[in-house]
């Protein structure tokens, strides 16, 4: 209500033609609530603050941002839109289409953003040629994580192709190790599912799950994709099935598993256990070459002209890209920054790899956006093919049967 | 005059709540039965473009997951949580010395959200670290109890963390009926030399016929509205072997973008809710007639 | 009341035998009770145990053990010091919106489903019983249903994202069941007392006020415990219908428990959940008694 008075307030000075300094204000709607992830946010709010602005806190966590999106949808709707919301992906492009969205380009243009974003990455940023989220963190998702210590007495290397990995994991098996530490949310078992189609090929990924080619999607490489899902479903222990994915790194850290498949912020997980990477525990990419990236955004809400809040905007979109909001805020978060001009040196092992091979990538053309995180799909393609997915590794269901089932959904979904 | 304005008077009181309910409940359902003509992705629009929502729906496969497991929850989840709730009663019944602290415990269930609870029972249902690994560190090597990781069983699993929130409910339902069953007829039929088990089937519970109705309208709603349950405990999975109509609407109008389909989603489930309450409706209000 | 050993006594001599195993069912019969009173305790024995352990106990020794070592610590964090969001001051002053949001919402939907209940069964008019229906169906529609076009209607009644927002929509859902609770018992007071009064000269309000109100205790406990559970528990509404200042304590228990990619602390997930849900076990615990004694006044009775 406040708000609101504030609102015609301000419209009506505006109107009088009275100057009026903007007092930058911003209501955040996010879902980092928790432990380093919330730490990560206040840093943000400390520099918004520093600048003069005012910032309102709104956060809602459950379902990787699901109940977020909620609320997201409840408020827009009341037509009492928060000021900047945590968005990524498509979806940024699909508000877009709802006519919701504000244009940031002043800001970005002013701070030069296109010479510090990867081209690749800028492009999830932009709607129709304008700018409208500002990029914060780079995830690699096709890590995987071992303990160093079992590789070790089972004479074990990391894994380069999905063949080693198989031949360790038997290896394993037969020492009595569970080789593959796995939480059977359907998240997770999309997360395996895109870093095993990763790894017949970046041009297979870009068609089967960013184009959605039928003919990929229905292929007899799609058949042996499902095959391996079915033998890595052998690796995991028999009590995986709604197992949070902290659990399953606990498990890696705790020896009773040696590998775990999952993007960088397991890192957060070791870190905060006490765990030093290359020496406690492995990072390397998932087999084969490319790399799956999910980069958090902020999309800014049409504001309806409020001068404070069009301040705010601006003001929270020249931050989030800044260099120094980058580095610490990726140092907590155990992502790399997404502005290529930082400074890595404070980083650990795993981000300075995840920055190489994401500069290698990008330029061999196998970077690439993550589906089972939302960067590559739109929502409904993106869950017809996580629900097929997830029946498949979830019973006994065959390769085939699974591909039938996924250029049905994917077909019924378009 | 007066007269014809004390009668309205009643009419009054309750023109506020038909408003509401009017807005609130049927104009929504209006609402929505609109929209799922629709193609409404992220936010409603109102074009109507026809029943193709309804048509790719029924092809859905995690549709048709979801329905069984309406029909499969919530037949289980009604009569076992009748039933037990009508045996503890009974029990309970028995000049128990320590009733009032045994009812507070059947009932405090009721008292938490499943947001609450949810995490609590996972590890409990979860082989490796609840029931099944317990039990067989006692030395039963060969237990097994893993609905939960099982495709097949986990529906029954959360049959089971329904029926904990929601017998002990019951159970002070019908242990206030059977507090309220005249004691005369009961004495008379002892005199008789009816055997116990006699007289509770054939006199008590038949008399307690209106609380099985409100029961099964609390349980009832309880199922169709089962959604915490299922996000707490499994997510749907494993798979979406768990999945309920209240979390597939969900899903599709909130992660998915889809809101037409969760709208004629919603609009099927409406439809089965109308085809079990109404004619209990009828039978109840009928009945009062006479 | 009713009394098993009723069959045994009647039978007149009691044999050693027949002692005996009346002894054993009743024996039996208590054994039944205790094991069903631990299921029913175990999630939160589950839950007290692990909010008392520290997090590297929790990551290295079985979940549902006893604490090693007794710490406080996790409950200390979730009521003042864990992080929903930027703002690391626990649950604490989440707490206060959700009784902003609950005592009003369970008066003023108990008050109207008083008087509701009231004419339903005492001032039948044509047509009230299908408005009855129509209430009662209203119980049914699932919640998730209402959340947009909810949204749209507080935004034009321009009470969006306020407390008073969320006491409306928890009023007008709550109004289904604590109109049924109210028409069944008032159904069970004999009509010739409104008769009297109305020949005495009474009016509508001064029947309900000085003959339906003074009976009404035991089912106002019923009603108020049933909607401050609904009220109190719920997320869904709470989380669509508020802003920043407005969340309700379940929101923010999801916030700090439901982190998708932060480290979980599940001691203090823990202490949160039992801290957020202690109001309505208290109300369970105190008002329990008076629970039971409410719908066996008649509530009940249809």
């Amino acid at each position: 209500m406040k708000m609101k008075h504030l609102f015609v307030a301000t419209t009506a000075l505006s109107l009088s033609a009275l100057p009026v300094l903007a007092e930058p204000q911003a209501e955040v709607l996010h879902w980092w609530t928790s432990g380093g992830e919330a730490k990560s946010v206040a840093v943000l709010q400390e520099e918004f603050a520093e600048r003069g602005g005012t910032w309102t806190d709104m956060p809602v966590a459950g379902g990787g941002g699901d109940a977020a999106m909620t609320a997201l949808r409840a408020r827009v709707l009341s037509g009492n839109a928060p000021t900047a919301v945590q968005l990524k992906g498509p979806a940024i492009q699909e508000w877009y289409e709802e006519g919701v969205l504000a244009d940031i380009s002043s800001v970005a243009e002013a701070q030069g953003w296109a010479d510090v974003l990867p081209a690749q990455l800028a492009e999830h940023m932009k709607c129709d040629g304008t700018w409208c989220a500002a990029p914060v963190n780079v995830h690699r998702v096709n890590w995987i994580w071992a303990n160093k210590d079992i590789l070790d007495q089972n004479g074990i290397e990391m894994p380069t192709t999905w063949e080693e990995f198989n031949a360790a994991a038997e290896k394993l098996q037969a020492a009595g190790v569970t080789p593959l530490a796995h939480g059977g949310q359907a998240w997770q078992d999309a997360t395996i599912f895109e870093t095993v189609v990763l790894g017949k090929g970046a041009d297979f990924y870009q068609s089967a799950l960013v184009d959605l080619d039928p003919e990929a999607l229905g292929s007899d490489t799609m058949v042996e994709v499902f095959d391996e899902m079915r033998t890595l479903r052998g690796y995991v222990d028999d009590n995986f099935s709604g197992r949070d994915w902290n659990l399953a790194t606990a498990m890696v850290m705790n020896g009773e598993a040696a590998f775990q498949i999952m993007g960088d912020w397991a890192k957060g997980e070791f870190l905060a256990a006490g765990k030093t990477p290359g020496e406690d525990f492995l990072c390397g990419a998932t087999p084969g070459d490319g790399y799956l990236y999910n980069v958090d955004s902020f999309a800014m809400f049409d504001v309806g002209g409020d001068d404070d809040k069009v301040a705010g905007q601006e003001l929270l979109a020249e931050l989030i890209v800044g260099p120094s909001f980058q580095e610490t805020f990726n140092l907590n978060k155990g992502s790399i920054p997404v502005r290529s001009d930082v400074s890595l040196d404070a980083f650990d092992i795993c981000a300075q790899t995840s920055a190489e091979d994401m500069a290698a990538d990008a330029e061999a053309g196998s970077l690439l956006p993550s589906y089972a995180h939302g960067m590559a799909l739109r929502g409904e393609p993106a869950g017809a093919i996580t629900d097929v997915v997830t029946a498949h590794f979830n019973s006994d269901m065959s390769s085939q049967d699974a591909v039938q089932m996924l250029t049905e959904a994917v077909a019924n979904a378009m | 005059m007066s007269n014809w304005l004390e009668k309205q008077v009643p009419k009054v009181v309750l023109a506020p709540t038909f408003a509401a309910i009017l807005i609130f409940v049927y104009g929504f359902i209006g609402w929505t039965a609109w929209v799922s003509l629709t193609g409404s992705r992220l936010m409603p629009r109102y074009e109507i473009e026809g029943f193709g929502q309804y048509t790719k729906l029924f092809a859905t496969p995690r549709w048709d997951t979801a329905m069984n497991n309406l029909f499969i929850f919530g037949a289980l989840f009604i009569i076992i949580a009748m039933v037990l709730g009508l045996l503890l009663a009974i029990f309970l019944d028995q000049k128990i010395r320590t009733e009032g602290a045994i009812r507070t415990i059947y009932l405090y269930p009721m008292a938490l959200s499943m947001i609450v609870t949810g995490t609590a029972w996972k590890w409990i249902l979860n082989p490796g670290l609840g029931i099944e690994a317990t039990v067989r560190g006692w030395g039963f090597e060969n237990f097994t109890f893993d609905w939960l990781i099982n495709p097949d069983m986990a529906i029954y699993t959360i049959v089971l963390a329904g029926v904990w929130q929601s017998s002990g409910f019951v159970m002070a339902l019908f242990l206030a009926g059977l507090r309220s069953v005249d004691g005369e007829i009961i004495k008379a039929a002892q005199v008789d030399g009816i055997p116990t088990h006699r007289i509770y089937s054939a006199i008590i519970i038949p008399s307690m016929a209106p609380i099985f109705l409100s029961a099964f309208i609390v349980l009832a709603h309880l199922a169709i509205k089962s959604f915490d349950l299922v996000i707490a405990l499994t997510g749907g999975g494993p798979g979406y072997a768990t999945d309920l109509p209240a979390t597939y609407m969900y899903a599709m109008a909130f992660s998915r973008g889809n809101l037409g389909q969760a709208a004629s989603s919603a609009m099927i489930m409406m439809l089965v809710v109308f085809a079990i309450v109404v004619p209990y409706l009828y039978s109840e209000l009928r009945s009062k007639h006479d | 009341m009713t009394d098993t050993t009723y069959v045994s006594a009647r039978a007149g001599t009691r044999s050693t035998g027949q002692r005996l195993g009346r002894i054993a069912l009743r024996a039996g019969l208590y054994a039944v009770l205790i094991l069903f009173a631990l299921w029913y305790l175990m999630p939160l024995f589950v839950m007290l145990t692990t909010s008392l352990k520290s997090l590297e106990e929790i990551r290295t020794g079985s979940l549902v053990a006893l604490p090693r070592e007794i710490t406080f610590d996790a409950w200390k964090t979730a009521w003042s010091g864990a992080c929903s969001g930027i703002k690391c001051e626990g649950l604490r002053p989440y707490l206060w919106n959700s009784v902003l949001i609950a005592v009003p919402g369970v008066a003023l939907s108990t008050l109207i489903g008083a008087l509701n209940g009231y004419v339903f069964a005492q001032w039948n008019f044509r047509g009230a019983n299908l408005l009855f229906a129509l209430l009662l169906f209203g119980c049914f529609i699932p919640f998730q249903v209402v959340l947009l076009p909810m949204a749209r209607m507080l935004g034009i009644l321009g009470i969006a994202g306020t407390i008073p927002g969320l006491i409306l929509v928890h009023t007008v859902y709550g109004l289904g069941f604590t109109t049924l609770f109210f028409r069944n018992y008032y159904v069970t007071i004999p009509h010739e007392l409104v008769r009297a009064a109305k020949i005495d000269g009474a009016g509508f309000f001064r029947i309900f006020w000085s003959i339906f109100l003074p009976l009404s205790l035991p089912i106002i406990v019923v009603t108020v415990i049933w909607q401050f559970t609904q009220i109190w528990n719920d997320f869904l509404f709470g989380v669509s219908f508020s802003q920043s200042g407005t969340q309700p304590v379940t929101v923010a228990l999801n916030n700090i428990v439901n982190s998708t990619t932060g480290v979980k602390e599940y001691n203090v997930d823990m202490a949160a959940a039992i801290l957020a849900a202690l109001p309505t076990l208290l109300v369970y615990v105190v008002a329990g008694k008076y629970f039971i004694r409410g719908l066996t006044a008649g509530s009940v009775k249809g």
